[in-house]
């Protein structure tokens, strides 16, 4: 099955036969460095270009070029319904993630076993085999049709990790979260049973070849002072990297999630910089994922994302293999489908900017810099010696070593403290007798396999992940909460393609709208709601608030449901006229020479719109023999008139850019005025350009016709060529 | 953990004479003796989850696995290894790995299985044996 990029993807064709899907290859992809050289430019840190994608908005000016960063860029999505979220995963691909990384439902770290079928989620997706393999088989077409490898990802922690890595294994995810002091931590799994599953889960892993990442980044989202937690973070980072390398894990699959500790208004580089040089020092080897700051995100977006391009500065000037990002939306609501889209452009257009940027910058380590580093490193190993000489870990975790918010060794006695013999799971792990057996392959400890036994699956005839035809798939568990249900509702709608706006899940209805209400805060905040209330909106929330000045006004955000559809049968779209071809409109103007006046009138100093439909270097009028004399910007009207008569001008041009108190088309309609008055206007075609400018808008002002946003010179050469020549034939000449 | 002022220039007094390779070798010497014991405990332990995971590998559904776990957990067979339980069921049997695994689901043979690793003295039986 191919995608076709001008339709939808087809939910129905990606559920059938899904019993019989196979994942194509297993194991973690990196970019393939290539493609360095983009249009007029030369990349020093950029990867294999993309078949289809979706480039940068400027990337018009530069021929259209979407140069691929060199790392991995990462993208977490998950609404609840797996659905939804593929449609949302090949507009992420198409703007350049190739990591997808879906966050699981809310409470399944505490779930005894495996999900089966496709309940809904919240927060985010019931991991199951069914939901595993639609989303696999979706992403292997999604990257068929953007070109390059997807790695899928999602979580192997909670009370279930080895079960849920053979499942990862067999069904082709490629790259999973596994720590067990996350477990431990923030999941109060018993720590026994924590480490003693992961173990098994790690081996499970490494056999599949797929990328692990710690957990270690919560620490920065948890702890009361991230910034403080620095010398904690290395060494959660290297209890995770020492475990699984000792379980049998290659280094180079061991990737350290680490984050930025803070943000502005504190002086973040002064602390994130010489964090993140420190974990590079000492983390030597090992794989880094950049994660973006979540602990200083508020409901601005702007804000976020400022954070989040200092982020990849910090990314920029030391390194990373893979660079995750965070929606700009985080802050207020489960992250919708755009803004996805916005954090990976983020990511792209900030890591192609500072392309290069460490063979053009050194970083200071003599100064302030090394200091800062070496102070980290020290106060690291001061604590793993700690640990290690306080009866080791588990002893430490059990008197609060772990997110205490002093800078270690300070210790403000408020860390988190897990009992071993308490938290989920306690009491469930069992020596293995002398006559344990596993007969299967790739597993981890100790295991009575008998004298000249090959490999361990011989004893059963081949386990699943040496013959996967052993996979037992279940379709569905509940009858009532499962894809198709959710399918249902909405059948006829996806039929007809009925339009409703969507955030994340289809036929949502979700829409937001930005207003300033000159008031303050508080009165903003209902008057807002009120607002939305007149328009006919339903369920509208304040999802962001920001004082311009507390009696002056305030910025409001607010999202609302639509409560109707749009038919597209009921929708006319004007039909965009057809540009003539080059040839036809320069024969058309050698036969008969066709000569124009323009400027930007009133007090408009832009010059750029006209420029570029006027000059021959932009393919403008002037590469069509069209001739044109240009009178500059904050022309009068009336001169513009007077040239034209003078030189007996076929075409006058107005670009308006200014529209401020209707200026434009008060402008439009004086020259349409003037050329009537001078008994001119018969002969001359009147045209007007401007990014607020549409045909409609200039018709009704008296001109024949209007130029918006996006228009290209060969698209005003046609009209001029056109109606010219209509109007001759309308008087026979 | 007992509250505790930053006396970072009096701990550091050790490590302050060391370059960066040795601060390093120092703090991955310490992070591999603190997990050293961790591995050992898996090494030598199991669980309901990594026993399930041995059944699917095994090619048991989910729900098949979850029930013969809990099943072997009931009869303390679990530091046997739930696949080992399956396996030699199967063998005593003369009933394939699948089969084996069904009959066991639904709560047969399980005196069998006890009594085979009563009787078996913890070492693994190659070829099937005829038993009730």
């Amino acid at each position: 099955m191919t995608l076709d990029p001008r339709k939808k993807i087809d939910i129905e064709e990606v559920l059938t036969d899904l019993e019989h899907y196979r994942p194509r290859r297993k194991g973690w992809r990196w970019r393939e460095a290539d493609g360095r050289k983009e249009g007029a430019f030369e990349y020093r840190q950029a990867s294999k270009r993309l078949k289809n994608s979706v480039p940068l908005p400027a990337a018009r000016h530069f021929g259209g070029i979407d140069p691929q960063p060199d790392c991995v860029i990462t993208t977490e999505i998950a609404s609840g319904r797996f659905e939804d979220d593929i449609r949302r995963m090949r507009m992420a691909a198409w703007h350049g993630a190739d990591h997808i990384m879906v966050i699981r439902t809310a409470g399944q770290s505490h779930y005894d076993g495996l999900i089966e079928g496709t309940p809904e989620g919240v927060g985010g997706v019931p991991i199951s085999r069914k939901q595993l393999r639609a989303t696999r088989k979706a992403l292997d077409m999604i990257e068929d049709e953007v070109g390059r490898p997807i790695n899928f990802h999602s979580y192997v922690s909670g009370v279930a990790g080895p079960e849920i890595a053979v499942l990862f294994a067999e069904e082709g995810v490629n790259g999973a979260h596994q720590d067990p002091q996350y477990n431990v931590l923030y999941r109060n799994v018993n720590m026994y049973r924590s480490f003693v599953d992961a173990a098994v889960a790690k081996a499970i892993m490494a056999s599949a070849g797929m990328l692990q990442i710690d957990g270690a980044h919560n620490a920065n989202a948890t702890a009361r002072e991230a910034f403080k937690v620095m010398p904690e973070l290395m060494v959660q980072h290297a209890i995770n990297c020492a475990f699984s390398e000792s379980v049998g894990m290659p280094k180079d699959s061991i990737c350290l999630s680490t984050v930025p500790p803070t943000a502005p208004p504190a002086p973040a580089l002064w602390l994130d910089l010489p964090y993140a040089v420190a974990l590079r020092k000492m983390f030597e080897g090992y794989r880094f994922r950049a994660q973006e700051n979540t602990r200083y995100i508020e409901s601005d977006a702007r804000e976020a994302t400022v954070t989040h391009v200092l982020n990849l500065l910090v990314s920029r000037l030391t390194s990373a293999h893979i660079q995750s990002t965070i929606t700009p939306d985080e802050g207020r609501n489960v992250p919708w489908h755009y803004n996805n889209v916005a954090a990976i452009q983020t990511a792209k257009q900030a890591l192609v900017g500072m392309d290069g940027l460490s063979e053009l910058v050194k970083l200071a380590e003599e100064g302030p810099l090394g200091e800062k580093v070496r102070e980290l490193m020290e106060r690291a190993v001061l604590f793993m010696e700690e640990i290690r000489d306080s009866g080791g870990y588990f002893e430490a975790v059990s008197r609060g070593f772990f997110v205490d918010s002093g800078f270690y060794p300070e210790r403000n006695g408020d860390g988190i403290v897990r009992d071993p013999k308490g938290g989920v799971g306690h009491g469930t792990i069992v020596p293995r007798d002398a006559d344990y057996l596993a007969p299967v392959c790739h597993h981890f400890g100790y295991n009575a396999l008998p004298d000249g036994t090959g490999r361990p699956c011989d004893l059963i005839g081949g386990c699943t992940l040496c013959d996967p035809s052993k996979i037992v798939y279940i379709d569905e568990l509940d009858e009532q909460d499962n894809v198709r249900t959710r399918l249902e509702p909405f059948r006829e709608h996806r039929q007809r393609g009925l339009i409703r706006p969507e955030v994340q899940w289809y036929g949502d209805g979700m829409i937001s709208m930005t207003m300033f209400l000159p008031v303050s805060e508080n009165l903003a905040e209902y008057a807002a709601v009120a607002i939305a209330e007149r328009l006919g909106l339903l369920d509208p929330e304040v999802i962001h608030k920001a004082v311009m000045h507390p009696a002056e006004g305030t910025l409001i955000e607010l999202k609302a449901m639509v409560p109707f559809d749009i038919d597209p049968e009921s929708i006319k779209i004007p039909e965009k006229p057809k540009t003539l071809s080059e040839e036809e409109i320069r024969q058309a103007v050698s036969r008969r020479p066709l000569h124009a006046v323009a400027a930007t009138v009133g007090e408009d100093e832009h010059s750029v719109g006209m420029r570029e439909i006027i000059d021959i270097k932009h393919g403008g009028l002037e590469k069509f023999g069209i001739r044109v004399s240009y009178l500059g910007t904050s022309v009068p009207v009336e001169k513009l008139v007077d040239a034209a008569i003078e030189t007996d001008a076929d075409a006058i041009l107005i670009s308006t850019i200014i529209t401020h108190a209707d200026i434009h088309r008060k402008n439009m309609k004086r020259l349409h005025e003037l050329c009537v008055e001078k008994g001119i206007r018969d002969r001359l075609l009147l045209v007007s350009g401007g990014t607020q400018v549409t045909d409609d808008i200039a018709r009704e002002c008296g001109m024949d016709a209007g130029f918006g946003r996006g228009t290209k010179g060969i698209d005003v050469a046609s009209f001029l060529v056109r109606e010219r020549e209509a109007r001759s034939a309308n008087r026979g000449v | 953990m007992i509250q505790r002022p930053d006396d970072f220039a009096k701990r550091r007094a050790l490590l302050a004479g060391l370059t960066e390779e040795q601060l390093k070798e120092r703090f991955w010497s310490a992070a591999f003796s603190v997990v050293a014991p961790l591995v050992e405990l898996a090494r030598q332990h199991t669980s309901p989850s990594i026993e399930r995971s041995v059944l699917l590998r095994m090619g048991f559904s989910s729900i098949e696995a979850k029930t013969i776990v809990e099943l072997c957990a009931e009869r303390g067979l679990l530091g046997k290894g739930a696949g080992h339980v399956v396996l030699k069921y199967a063998e005593a049997r003369g009933l394939s790995i699948k089969a084996a695994g069904e009959e066991l689901c639904s709560k047969k043979g399980w005196n069998v299985v006890q009594d085979l690793f009563k009787k078996g003295g913890g070492v693994l039986d190659t070829g099937p044996k005829k038993e009730d």
